[in-house]
């Protein structure tokens, strides 16, 4: 691929995916948002969390060692420590902490 | 409520404490990215130029592997048409939060990334007056972190003596967080159920590359199917 297909391919992407994010606001500047918009913004945001955490999993293969064991240990731990002291850079850091740890050192690749 | 303690703070310094997450999971993806805009024999400039003006995690990756495989510009629009219809879903929930904030509503919403949707939807906004700074300065943090990320991985071979393999698991680690904190916020629990049988479902029949607009879009058909049920439990 040339470079200015490349340069032209960028500034398309860019330009759809502002398109993308600004439809919504642009459609109803003309218009009042029906009652139907509030019900999206109260209940949305926590769909659109849950299937985020769905998402950030998909790529883990169930089926091989380690078995997605990193990944569930670190998750559960994240959740712990939230539920527990409810401040967020302890659970993230906590979490990313463990699961660095669990993947650098292979160490259920080894016992598994 | 969400980092109560950091309210007696300016909103810059609750925006920068609030996307300490994103500076962590942004910066290494980014810096990935820049690795890999590098690999495929592209020029450095590509990698802060897309991070600039395109600013979409996931599409930037996907964009690299259809410039090596030529792919047409008409079928490139197409991919990230699709990629990216959550887009909109994430647009029509944020449409009254944003009129807070006209002056800068261009650039809020060209930065409305998943992170960032996460922290403005989850966060309890200081006081009405700053909100709008507040919602500025985590965009454009979060928008720099990722710029910054690109320019380091096309510069740094590789990143010397710090294994950083498994730090891109802060991202899962955030919308853990922010899940946990909506659940508490939420009275109602049938959007949850609605959203794990989706994207569940979405994973195991299409599969981890398309499943995110599917599972957003069912998502949302479901919770209008269910609107009644769920208003008449939100008043008892």
């Amino acid at each position: 691929m040339n470079i200015d297909k490349i340069i032209y391919g960028v500034f398309i992407i860019a330009a759809i995916t502002f398109l993308t994010r600004l439809i919504p606001f642009l459609f109803f500047r003309i218009r009042k948002p029906p009652q139907i918009i509030n019900f999206f913004s109260d209940y949305m945001p926590p769909v659109v969390m849950a299937v985020l955490v769905v998402y950030c999993m998909k790529d883990i293969k169930w089926a091989d060692s380690p078995y997605g064991i990193p990944e569930i240990t670190a998750v559960i731990l994240t959740a712990v420590l939230h539920l527990r002291f409810r401040n967020p850079l302890i659970s993230i850091l906590g979490g990313t902490a463990l699961y660095m740890f669990l993947i650098q050192s292979e160490i259920f690749s080894k016992i598994l | 409520m969400y980092f109560k303690m950091l309210k007696k703070n300016s909103p810059f310094r609750i925006a920068l404490q609030a996307t300490v997450p994103v500076l962590l999971g942004y910066s290494v993806i980014g810096i990935a990215f820049g690795l890999l805009v590098k690999n495929a024999g592209l020029p450095w400039y590509i990698a802060p130029l897309m991070s600039i003006f395109i600013y979409a995690g996931a599409m930037q990756f996907i964009a690299i592997s259809l410039f090596i495989a030529d792919t047409s510009l008409a079928e490139i629009a197409v991919m990230t048409m699709l990629m990216n219809m959550r887009h909109i879903v994430y647009g029509l929930s944020l449409i009254k939060r944003f009129q807070f904030s006209k002056r800068y509503n261009w650039y809020l919403i060209f930065g409305l990334t998943d992170e960032t949707y996460g922290l403005l939807t989850t966060i309890s906004e200081p006081q009405e007056e700053s909100r709008k700074v507040f919602y500025l300065y985590v965009t454009a943090l979060n928008h720099l972190y990722w710029i910054t990320g690109a320019v380091a991985g096309t510069f740094l071979g590789s990143l010397g003596s710090f294994n950083t393999r498994g730090v891109d698991f802060a991202l899962t680690a955030l919308f853990i967080v922010l899940m946990i904190e909506q659940y508490r916020n939420c009275r109602n629990k049938i959007p949850f159920l609605i959203a794990l049988v989706c994207s569940v479902s979405g994973l195991v029949l299409i599969g981890p590359k398309s499943m995110l607009p599917a599972a957003l879009a069912g998502s949302a058909i479901l919770l209008l199917l269910f609107k009644k049920r769920i208003q008449t439990d939100e008043h008892r």
